[in-house]
C-alpha cells in the first residue's frame, strides 16, 4: 500500500480553527485588556507568567519531544497526528504570544525595568530581540506552513510528498523556537533573580 | 493521478520569502522603538525600516496581480481571516502604546508598521495557502 492510498480519504470536515475554542479565546483577550486598564500587577503578572510559561513549555515540547518523535512516524500517522494538533496550535500559541508579550510589557513598565537607567534594562532588551526572533521564525515560517498542511489535509487527494516537505520546515522551525526559549528562560529567570 | 497531486509545483514568484524580509523588517524597528520607550527614540533607523517593510509589501501586491493563474479565491478567503485575526493582535498592541501614553510621531510609526504588519501577513498567509491549491 502506497502512502498517498492510506492518505486517499482525509475528513473533509477538517476544521482550520476550531469555533468551539474562540469563545474562550475571546474571554482570555478580554481579560488581558482589562488587567491592563486596571494596572492590577498581579492580573499582568499572571497573564505574562502564565502565556509566557505555556508558550515556552509548547515550543519546547513541540521542538524536542513530540518534534523528533513525529520526524521517525510514517507519513499517514503523522497526518493524523497534524489533524489533531494543528488546528489547536493555530488558536492556542497567537492568543499565547500576545497574553506574553501585552502583559510583559506592561510589565516592565510597572516595575520599571523598561527605563534604560535601570539594571535590568539591558537583559528586557535582550528579551525584545529574542522574542523578535521568535515571533519572525514562528509567524513567517512556521504558521504559514502549519495552515498549508491544514488546507493540503482538506483535499480530497492530499499531496503525502508536500505535506511530508511542509511537515519538515514545521520541525527544523519548532526545534528553532525551542532553542530561543531556552535563551529566554535564561534572561527571565536572570531578571527575577537579579 | 489527480489535480491535487501534481508532480511539479508550480512556479511562483518570491512572495512568501519578501514578506519574511518585510516582516524581519518591521521586527527590527519595533524592537528599537520598545527598547527606547519610554524616553527619547531616534526616528531614523525605524522610519527607514517601516518604508522599506512598505515598499516590499506594495512589491509583493504587484507581484502578486500579475500571477496569470492564481487560487484568487482560496487566497482572499485565507487573507481576510489572517486580517481579522492578526488585526486583533495589532489591535491589542495599539492599544497597548495608547495605554502607555505613546504619542505624535512615535505613536504614527508605531501604527504604520502595525497596518503593514497586518497586510504583510495577509498576503504570506494567504499565498502560502493559495500556491497549493488549483484555480
Amino acid at each position: 500500500m502506497t502512502h498517498t492510498a492510506v492518505i486517499d480519504a482525509p475528513q473533509k470536515t477538517l476544521e482550520i480553527v476550531p469555533r468551539k475554542s474562540l469563545p474562550i479565546v475571546a474571554v482570555v483577550l478580554i481579560g488581558l485588556v482589562v488587567a491592563i486598564a486596571t494596572n492590577r500587577l498581579w492580573a499582568i503578572d499572571f497573564y505574562h507568567v502564565v502565556g509566557g510559561g505555556m508558550w515556552t513549555a509548547i515550543d519546547l515540547f513541540l521542538g524536542f519531544v513530540l518534534g523528533p518523535i513525529l520526524g521517525t512516524m510514517s507519513i499517514p500517522s503523522r497526518i493524523e497526528l497534524t489533524k489533531r494538533l494543528m488546528p489547536k496550535m493555530v488558536v492556542l500559541m497567537p492568543t499565547l504570544v500576545i497574553m506574553t508579550l501585552a502583559g510583559g510589557f506592561q510589565l516592565a513598565r510597572h516595575q520599571g525595568f523598561i527605563l534604560s537607567s535601570d539594571k535590568h534594562h539591558s537583559w528586557i532588551v535582550a528579551s525584545m530581540i529574542i522574542v523578535g526572533a521568535l515571533a519572525v521564525v514562528a509567524i513567517g515560517i512556521l504558521e504559514p506552513a502549519n495552515i498549508a498542511v491544514l488546507f493540503e489535509l482538506r483535499k480530497p487527494s492530499p499531496n503525502g510528498e508536500r505535506i511530508g516537505k511542509l511537515m519538515k520546515r514545521f520541525l527544523y522551525t519548532a526545534g528553532i523556537t525551542g532553542v530561543l526559549q531556552a535563551g529566554i528562560l535564561i534572561i527571565m529567570t536572570r531578571i527575577a533573580t537579579l | 493521478m489527480t489535480h491535487d497531486t501534481p508532480s511539479v509545483e508550480r512556479k511562483y514568484p518570491p512572495i512568501a520569502q519578501i514578506s519574511f524580509v518585510a516582516l524581519v523588517s518591521m521586527v527590527i524597528g519595533g524592537v528599537y522603538v520598545a527598547a527606547h520607550l519610554p524616553g527619547h527614540v531616534s526616528m531614523t533607523l525605524p522610519t527607514i525600516l517601516i518604508i522599506f517593510s512598505g515598499v516590499l509589501l506594495l512589491a509583493n501586491m504587484v507581484l502578486l496581480s500579475r500571477i496569470p493563474i492564481f487560487a484568487w479565491q482560496s487566497f482572499f478567503k485565507v487573507a481576510k481571516w489572517t486580517f481579522l485575526a492578526e488585526g486583533i493582535i495589532a489591535g491589542m498592541l495599539e492599544y497597548i502604546f495608547v495605554f502607555d501614553g505613546t504619542r505624535g510621531a512615535v505613536l504614527v510609526l508605531m501604527t504604520s508598521a502595525l497596518i503593514i504588519f497586518v497586510l504583510d501577513l495577509s498576503v504570506l498567509f494567504g499565498f502560502s495557502v493559495a500556491q497549493f491549491q488549483d484555480e
